[in-house]
């Protein structure tokens, strides 16, 4: 069947429907990995977001369930070249058509994926909507489109009840903002005992547990929504558990100490973006997903210091808190997709965590 | 950290002649790393004996030597040009292992010189077995086990702890005879007693059997400050078993989910940093089908084929970060030159799918086995970008220039299923068209995975395209069918062929459907950053990218493709200098090739870069796009000859010399007549179609005759004829391939040949200088020696010779490059071969006498005359040295490979001697070919009836250097009844001691084998000179370049050799 992609200015593409049926206006973003397609899906950052990957081969090794980083696929609609009718790899247990449908995500295929991602480079990030009616009335498309706003998406995402992973030395609990599940995993081989708290979990609650240590997750959408939640940071902040934080977990807490951010014009989404460790000098390569970024000129230097940027344009990736234990960073050290380069920074964590144990 | 100011002065080793295993790669690689130098303002002193490179360019390096790669050369050029530091890891294995020569002997310690890109330590932990073993064991790498044994008790109890199957090699056995895959008990005893018993030491290796995993590479970069970065991953179609350089190649993997490629990519920076390399490394990995098991293969550290490979597919200029590496900058601080805003420490993201298919020289070597393993075969390859796999596989199809264009080409209609079954375990280049006819007579893609081992993923690709020619045959071409054909890039003559429409109804069709091709950028990022590089690949229904220019003056250079037997790195050189000179004078330059190894398609050579097949098909659509006002066809081979006509159609004016003059010399009538008009004479001949007129043709001359096609590059099928039979087999071998021309029948005469390339500008010419060849004529010019300036000649035939070119160039409006080959026979010279185009003894000419002949030939076809740029017309004066070209073979490579020489082309490579007197560089050109003698001063002779004639001065000249002589009987008789000592052995089939029996002894030096005329129909010649190249003994086939040996040997007393710059010649 065929498929059309909007775009808010205007441009249709004209492809083939995949997965399930039906009309979505989202978001369009684009992501540059060149596997991982299953964790892109499945990661709840993309919420309130249609994705479309750069890379043409999409479904190649089907869906192994078991690499899924949620419970369930969260982005609107899903753009690709192509998609592989022979899943092949011994763990696939689906195909990624099938996947689609039975989680209810429509799609479109065999549009010039890399035209699409060079508009959005260029206009920045536009919505979108990917229909199969093709007698579409361009005007009320773009009504559509233009009052489309990717909002409460964190409410969307995160759990509504806490759940632990049990065992492990240290006590960490984690703020559900859309968390990836390899965040927990990483800390749990660490010998963490992982408690997931819902997103808008009061502070006191959290710090009533007596934890060793706080994570602040990755999560979708535009950070300075999320007001209730920054007010609740502000208190875990002042509470000297160490805290460590993850792109919109990072985002968050900038907020909560009086820093601004603001939308990029099109994000980092990809697996392959360098960040420098300025104490170091060292350079890892980093999985990314973030249409915000933390102004730099509005990092009080009193109060932290950017201690990662971004290789490629200068940007914000990484705050060491100064007076607190307290360390965020925007990119993903728990990777999923994406290079495994900067999960020493968990370890980092765990220090944080150790040290703070001696001192009581 | 910045660039480290100590390093002021760098050698870098280039690789040696083209053997199979060590190509053009490298020419890439090191002329990348010299201009990246460079314009950090190094001075660059450059070794290489290979004078057919870009890299040999005084332009690329600011001192060049040219001389041949050994310890005690380059020790000597040290102490002469005494550089600061030493650059080695841009030059294959062969500057790596002289490297650790050098710092193991302490010389470069005494100098005060270091290594940079990389230590010995370093390379010493990646390539000796046991501590590279040691270094993975220790930081939990995976490699697969394996212990060599003396007696099959340790080798059962090996294999029961490391289980089942394991592979056994016996070691120092022939071609690795006796070993084998035991997949139980009752194999391994049987395969290892045997093994044991054939092995001369009585040994053998039993090892972890990985054949059949998936063969997965990557491609890995790291600075001083320990920052990595992988550059690419890429995945070997066929399982481990094959060499990656023989196998079918994808970029990035296809059927690694990103748990498994995360898992190798970190495995990969692990063993990067733990081997401490400072630069570029390919890191091989065997990966279980089935589980997350993986064995480490082998690391090389070093730029290697694959990162060439890697360069092109992904943009990422590897060898040129490599270098900058290797003078103290980090990653982040080298600025990608794609974009021109980010950094080297990115890792390229790909939108597109990139195949790498190898060119094998079967067609060549018609009586090797075409069988696949790990020695790898392959003497070039072909690259292709396509946003989907099926699209670059049939592009890669066609671009390998081996008259296939699709999956159907090689013909295995007539196999039964059964018949087809056997034949998937047959693993040879021609395996996926066996996998097609297979899917095509119903046998699933399951039970082929489960022979072949090839993931189904891949069959499923081979299975759309069988399904898409089953649907062109069968069903109405609509629309929807041919966007769908033209998207997994059919070609239309394939199309045509299946639906029985012309190609015009095609062409025709695609413009009503509005079925157009764009063309999309290779630019390191998937789109994300705005790329600065013009280098494109064409897919269809996409949008185009490509930066339409109209441009005063703009020029279409067709490159030269794979590089194979006939038809090598020369002209790359001639394509990449004729691009820089029409740079130069102001043209807009597009080059379309499809070779990953070469310096041509690096995409800062040329304006604009398509990395495309080179057929009319896809050089009509750059053709429509870019409109240039001209193509030049005369640099890049018979390859872009072969387009002229094509060319013509598409209205596209041809530069330089006109297609119908260049008919006019390939054309037996027309050339005859033109022969004829400028009363010059050849040998007799004519053309001919089939056997029995070939034969008749034969008769009336007299034997022996050549026989060849026309049209051809390399003396391709080229042999000569002494009976009629011999004409018969010929022309059946010749006649396998349709052949659109006749072919030619000529009297053979054994006469002195003789070489000139000649730069024509419609009036005068310009003969930079007369070359001579070693071996009479009968060897394939590109096989013999070739000495500069020519020696033995007079005055008269010189003097014929610049009339003859003179004349020739005239009559076949030469403008540009002409190469003519002459016969001296019973002092009359005659014309054999006429070229008007560029030829393979361009680069080296022009190396020697200074002269930048494709410059000016260029500069001839953009209509400057020879007066005008400073020279003289006619034959220029002789240099003050003397240069010999010596042919580098790789026969060793090939089992079953026929070493004799002949007229048919064998060499892969060339190196070059240059010195004042002709004995020293006859001597340099040997040394740098690999002769390194004497050892044990013992030779074997067997000569045909004809040589026995001439014998035996060659024999007394070996006595008087000391040689010990061995020879067969009858050779053995005319040696001593002329007074020469020969010790009279048995050849194979008259029982022990035999020839066999000595060369396995491992003391022989040299075998002298002429075979006897004709194609040697004698088992036992085959077997000696077969025998004789696998215990790697020199083996000469033809008494002249024997004579030419001794010469070299007898110059033996050149103990100190002068090292020339040929910056200053």
């Amino acid at each position: 069947m065929k498929a059309f992609l909007i775009l808010e200015d205007g441009h249709v593409f004209e492809g083939t429907s995949i997965g399930a049926s039906g009309e979505i206006v989202s978001e369009i973003v684009f992501n540059t990995s060149m596997t991982g397609y299953l964790e892109v899906l499945t990661d709840p950052s993309y919420a309130g977001q249609a994705v479309c990957m750069t890379y043409p081969l999409i479904g190649n090794y089907g869906i192994c369930n078991e690499d899924m980083e949620s419970l369930k696929p969260w982005p609107d609609g899903f753009i690709v070249r192509e998609i592989s009718r022979m899943p092949s790899n011994f763990r696939s247990q689906l195909g990624i058509q099938e996947f689609l449908e039975k989680n209810g995500i429509p799609g479109i295929m065999g549009i010039d994926t890399r035209t699409l991602a060079k508009l959005l480079r260029e206009r920045g990030t536009m919505n979108g909507m990917i229909t199969t009616d093709c007698n579409y009335d361009m005007n009320k498309v773009m009504e559509k489109l233009k009052s489309y706003k990717c909002q409460g998406v964190v409410k969307k995402v995160t759990c509504t009840v806490s759940s632990k992973l049990e065992g492990g030395k240290y006590k960490v609990a984690l703020m559900d903002f859309g968390a990836k599940q390899n965040i927990a995993k990483s800390l749990h081989m660490r010998d963490c005992e992982v408690t997931v708290y819902p997103a808008f979990t009061k502070a006191e609650e959290i710090l009533a547990t007596n934890p060793d240590g706080i994570m602040l997750s990755n999560g979708p959408g535009d950070p300075k929504e999320c007001t209730e939640i920054i007010e609740e940071l502000k208190k875990l902040y002042e509470s000297d558990v160490p805290i460590f934080a993850i792109c919109l977990g990072h985002q968050l807490m900038a907020l909560a100490k009086g820093a601004d951010t603001h939308k990029m014009k099109f994000g980092h989404r990809g697996a392959n973006h360098p960040v420098k460790d300025l104490r170091s000098g060292k350079v890892y390569i980093s999985s990314q997903n973030h249409g915000y970024v933390v102004d730099e000129n509005t990092v009080d230097p009193e109060i932290a210091e950017v201690v990662f940027v971004n290789v490629n344009d200068g940007t914000v990736e990484g705050i060491r808190y100064k007076k607190k234990p307290v360390f965020t960073v925007q990119f993903h050290p728990e990777a999923c997709a994406g290079p495994q380069d900067s999960n020493v920074l968990f370890d980092e964590f765990i220090n944080m965590m150790e040290s703070r144990k001696e001192v009581k | 950290m910045p660039r480290d100011n100590s390093i002021k002065k760098v050698l870098v080793i280039g690789s040696g002649p083209i053997v199979i295993g060590q190509a053009a790669e490298f020419d890439y690689a090191g002329t990348q790393a010299c201009r990246s130098l460079k314009e950090e303002g190094i001075e660059v002193v450059l070794v290489n004996s290979n004078p057919a490179t870009i890299m040999t360019d005084k332009d690329i390096a600011d001192k060049v030597y040219i001389e041949p790669l050994t310890a005690q050369v380059l020790e000597q050029l040290i102490i002469k040009e005494k550089p600061d530091s030493v650059l080695p890891t841009l030059g294959g294995q062969a500057a790596l292992n002289l490297a650790m020569e050098l710092e193991e002997s302490g010389f470069l310690k005494r100098q005060g010189v270091r290594l940079i890109g990389t230590t010995s330590l370093t390379i010493k932990k990646a390539e000796d077995r046991l501590e590279f073993k040691e270094t993975m064991e220790k930081i939990g790498e995976p490699v697969a086990p394996s212990l060599v044994v003396e007696n099959v008790e340790d080798g059962i109890a090996f294999t029961e702890k490391i289980g089942y199957p394991v592979v056994l090699r016996p070691a120092y056995t022939l071609g690795g005879s006796g070993g084998g895959i035991a997949h139980n008990l009752q194999e391994l005893t049987d395969i290892l007693e045997n093994g044991l018993r054939l092995s001369r030491v009585g040994q053998v290796l039993v090892e972890r059997c990985i054949a059949g995993w998936k063969e997965i590479e990557y491609e890995v970069m790291r600075d001083a400050a320990g920052n990595c970065i992988t550059v690419c991953n890429m995945e070997n179609i066929d399982p481990v078993g094959v060499h990656t350089g023989d196998s079918i190649v994808v970029a990035p993997s296809q059927t690694l989910s990103d748990k498994e490629y995360q898992m190798l990519r970190t495995s990969a920076l692990n063993i990067i940093s733990e081997l401490g390399i400072t630069g570029g490394c390919n890191v091989q990995y065997a990966l279980h089908p089935t589980s997350f098991e993986y064995c480490v293969i082998e690391v090389n550290p070093r730029v290697s084929r694959s990162s060439a490979l890697a360069s092109k597919a992904t943009g990422y200029p590897i060898a040129k970060v490599a270098a900058k590496i290797a003078i103290g900058y980090t990653l982040d601080e080298i600025k990608n030159a794609v974009t021109g805003k980010t950094y080297a420490s990115f890792e390229p993201a790909l939108d597109y799918c990139v195949v790498k298919m190898p060119r094998l020289p079967f067609d060549k070597f018609i009586t090797a086995k075409r069988t696949l393993t790990t020695q790898m075969k392959a003497t070039g390859e072909v690259m292709s970008i396509c946003t989907n796999f099926e699209g670059a596989l049939m592009k890669a199809i066609r671009s390998l220039e081996q008259h296939v264009e699709s999956l159907r080409d090689y013909d295995f209609t007539g196999f039964s299923k059964e018949e087809l079954l056997n034949q998937l375990h047959v693993v040879d280049d021609r395996r996926i068209w066996v996998i097609a006819e297979a899917l095509r007579k119903g046998i699933s893609p399951k039970e082929i995975h489960d022979i072949t081992m090839i993931d189904c993923w891949f069959i499923d690709k081979i299975s759309i395209i069988v399904e898409m020619e089953n649907l062109l045959e069968k069903e109405e071409l609509t629309q929807e069918l041919l966007t769908e054909a033209k998207r997994i890039e059919f070609p239309d003559t394939f199309i045509s062929k299946l639906t029985k429409k012309s190609q015009d109804e095609i062409k025709e069709l695609k413009k009503i459907y509005g079925i157009q091709v764009g063309y999309k950028i290779v630019d390191t990022c998937a789109a994300e950053f705005e790329a600065a590089t013009p280098y494109y690949y064409s897919a269809y229904g996409v949008d185009n990218e490509a930066n339409i220019t109209r441009p005063e003056k703009k020029v279409l250079v067709l490159g030269s493709g794979p590089i194979r037997i006939g038809q090598g790195i020369e002209f790359d050189f001639c394509s990449v200098h004729c691009t820089w000179a029409f740079k130069e004078a102001g043209y807009e330059t597009i080059i379309v090739n499809n070779n990953p190894e070469t310096v041509s398609t690096d995409f800062d050579i040329a304006d604009k870069l398509y990395f495309e097949p080179l057929t009319p098909e896809d050089v009509e659509n750059i053709v429509n796009i870019e409109k240039p006002d001209g193509a030049v066809v005369q640099f890049g081979g018979q390859t872009a000859i072969k387009l002229t006509e094509a060319l013509m159609k598409m209205g596209v004016p041809i530069l330089g010399t006109k297609a119908e003059d260049v008919d006019a010399a390939e054309d037996r009538e027309l050339f005859d007549k033109i022969l004829e008009e400028c009363q010059i004479p050849r040998a007799a001949g004519g053309t001919v179609y089939t056997a029995n007129e070939a034969k008749e043709v034969a008769n009336r001359l007299g034997y022996p005759v050549l026989v060849r096609p026309s049209y051809v590059l390399g003396g391709q099928g080229m042999q000569i004829a002494t009976c009629d039979s011999e004409i018969e087999e010929f022309m059946e071998i010749i006649n396998r391939i349709a052949q659109d021309h006749p072919i030619l029948v000529d009297k053979y005469l054994m006469g002195k040949e003789l070489e000139v390339d000649a730069i024509c500008d419609g009036e005068n010419i310009l003969i930079p200088g007369i070359m001579e060849h070693i071996e009479r004529a009968g060897v394939h010019s590109g096989d013999s020696i070739s000495v500069y300036p020519a020696l033995s000649m007079s005055k008269e035939i010189v003097d014929t010779i610049v009339e003859y070119t003179g004349k020739l160039a005239q009559a076949l409006h030469v403008r540009g490059m002409i190469n003519i080959q002459f016969i001296v026979y019973e002092n009359r010279v005659y014309v054999i071969e006429v070229n008007p185009r560029s030829s393979r003894t361009v680069p080296y000419i022009s190396k020697v006498t200074g002269i930048p002949i494709v410059k000016l030939a260029a500069r001839a076809i953009m209509g400057e005359k020879i007066t005008d740029m400073g020279y003289e017309p006619g034959l220029q004066p002789k240099a003050d040295y003397v240069a010999v070209k010596m042919p580098v073979f790789s026969f060793e490579k090939i089992r079953g490979a026929e070493i004799s020489l002949g007229p048919e082309m064998k060499s892969t490579g060339e190196c070059l001697g240059i010195a004042k007197t002709f004995d020293e560089a006859l001597y340099k050109a040997f040394l740098g070919a690999g002769v390194k003698l004497p050892r044990h001063k013992k030779v074997i002779i067997t000569v045909n009836d004809k040589d026995k004639k001439v014998i035996a001065p060659i024999g007394k000249r070996f006595e008087q250097l000391g040689y010990e002589i061995y020879a067969t009987r009858s050779t053995a008789d005319v040696l001593n009844e002329n007074g020469v000592r020969a010790k009279r052995v048995n050849k194979i089939s008259k029982g022990s001691p035999t020839v066999i029996d000595l060369l396995l002894g491992h003391d022989i030096d040299i075998v002298v084998d002429t075979p006897t005329q004709g194609r040697d129909k004698s088992r036992d010649g085959f077997l000696i000179r077969r025998i004789a190249i696998e215990t790697g003994v020199n083996c000469f086939t033809s008494l002249d370049t024997v004579d030419a040996l001794l010469t070299s040997l007898e110059s033996e007393k050149i103990k100190e050799l002068s090292l020339i710059d040929i910056a200053t010649v």
